[in-house]
């Protein structure tokens, strides 16, 4: 096995070949060596590169470890960072692997679907900016070629007043969600749902967004319907985790209760 | 390839010819078992050692990217004395089966380097990383809950 450990964007752009593994944090990385599903030969390390742990307003560099977003993120991004593994896994996994896997459960995408985040990528031909739904494209998936690097996370300069992030699991630490959600509400009433673990990607319910930014003081029975609304526009299935039926059902129950928390 | 880096202060340079873990490097090439291996995910945290500062898995850390960092393990905390929350573990019997006991006393150093008076929520909050299947959780919580109040 190689091993590459450049200090400079341009340095790891030049040296890209079609075997490079690139190498954040390792907490996905290093499951799949451990247990035998990945051997890779010729492995980049990125946490040399200064570029990538740079955060500067609303952009963040992809290199930004869990630990630094739970401290001093936006509210419903650094709550949905306290929850992503442990205190071992946050001081080591960073926004871009989690964007770069792509798992249908990464606790940080929700909030990045809710906001219309995007992905900044670049290769050695130049660099594009893809908006989150055109960046994930299914289990594990992504729009992102083999030697582009994953640059930064872009916030829209003006984040919604309200935000909230909620995780359904079995336990409260360490846990793959069984359900994530974030819902964001705008003083205009502009609402956005966002859920993970219940779909391919990271999804947003637009239903349920349409039938509740136009109230602006949703009753009892709007919220109902909200919660149904969002349990019916949900695609999850039934695995080890958990049953499509319980996710259906705590999907309405999670993003309702958000909901409720945007609108205190 | 060689990699070279620092452990508990003194440079070793062994030879890592896969994408190995660092807890395997520590454990198989430099002699220093007392990181255990059992869950090789991050789930357990019986891995835990301090690289560069933070609080990490070694199992998720690959060794090859070590290089020119500096580790701590369990094995290089109290400086060849029994460290505190060493102490505070025996005392407190917060040992049952031993397993996960370095993971446990690794991150506790870790949290009372940076807070000498953590609260409870904050003590468990620091170990929520670190799993003790014989649950005993009450006397872990205890005994750095003593450790806590005692500084104070």
């Amino acid at each position: 096995m190689r091993i590459s450990h450049p200090t400079t964007v341009d340095d790891a752009l030049a040296t890209v070949t079609d075997e490079t593994q690139f190498l954040a944090g390792g907490t996905d990385l290093m499951v799949e060596v451990n247990l035998g599903h990945r051997d890779p030969t010729d492995v980049m390390a990125l946490r040399r590169i200064e570029e990538l742990h740079t955060w500067e307003g609303n952009r963040i560099g992809s290199g930004v470890t869990w630990r630094r977003i739970e401290r001093d993120g936006p509210k419903g991004l650094a709550e949905a960072a306290r929850t992503v593994g442990s205190p071992q896994i946050r001081n080591a996994g960073t926004i871009g692997g989690n964007v770069a896997t792509a798992s249908p459960a990464g606790d940080g995408l929700p909030f990045l679907a809710a906001v219309d985040a995007s992905i900044e990528l670049r290769s050695s031909s130049g660099t594009r900016s893809l908006p989150w739904h055109q960046f994930f494209l299914g289990v594990k998936k992504t729009a992102r070629r083999h030697d582009e690097l994953i640059i930064s996370v872009t916030l829209p300069e003006a984040l919604p007043d309200r935000q909230a992030f909620g995780k359904v699991g079995v336990r409260n630490a360490m846990v793959i969600a069984t359900v994530c959600c974030v819902v964001t509400r705008d003083t205009d009433g502009a609402t956005h749902v966002a859920l993970g673990s219940v779909a391919p990607t990271t999804m947003r319910a637009t239903q349920a967004e349409e039938m509740i930014s136009s109230i602006s003081s949703p009753t009892d029975s709007d919220m109902t319907e909200f919660a149904r609304l969002v349990g019916s526009e949900v695609k999850p299935i039934t695995d080890h985790r958990s049953t499509e039926e319980y996710r259906r059902h705590a999907s309405g129950v999670l993003a309702r209760r958000l909901l409720e928390r945007c609108l205190k | 390839m060689i990699v070279s880096f620092i452990v508990n202060g003194e440079e070793v340079a062994p030879r890592v010819s896969a994408p190995t873990s660092l807890l395997d490097v520590l454990r198989d090439e430099l002699n220093l078992p007392g990181s255990k291996s059992a869950c090789e995910q991050g789930e357990c945290g019986s891995c835990s050692v301090i690289l560069d500062g933070e609080l990490v898995c070694s199992c998720l850390v690959m060794a090859a990217d070590a290089e020119g960092s500096e580790v701590v393990t369990v094995e290089g905390l109290g400086e060849g004395a029994i460290h505190p929350v060493q102490q505070a573990m025996h005392e407190a019997g917060a040992v049952q089966c031993g397993f996960c006991t370095p993971g446990f006393v690794v991150a506790a150093a870790n949290l009372f380097a940076a807070n000498a008076h953590p609260t409870s929520a904050e003590i468990k909050e620091a170990l929520a990383g670190n799993i003790c299947r014989c649950t005993g959780y009450g006397a872990i919580i205890r005994a750095f809950q003593g450790l806590s109040d005692q500084t104070s």
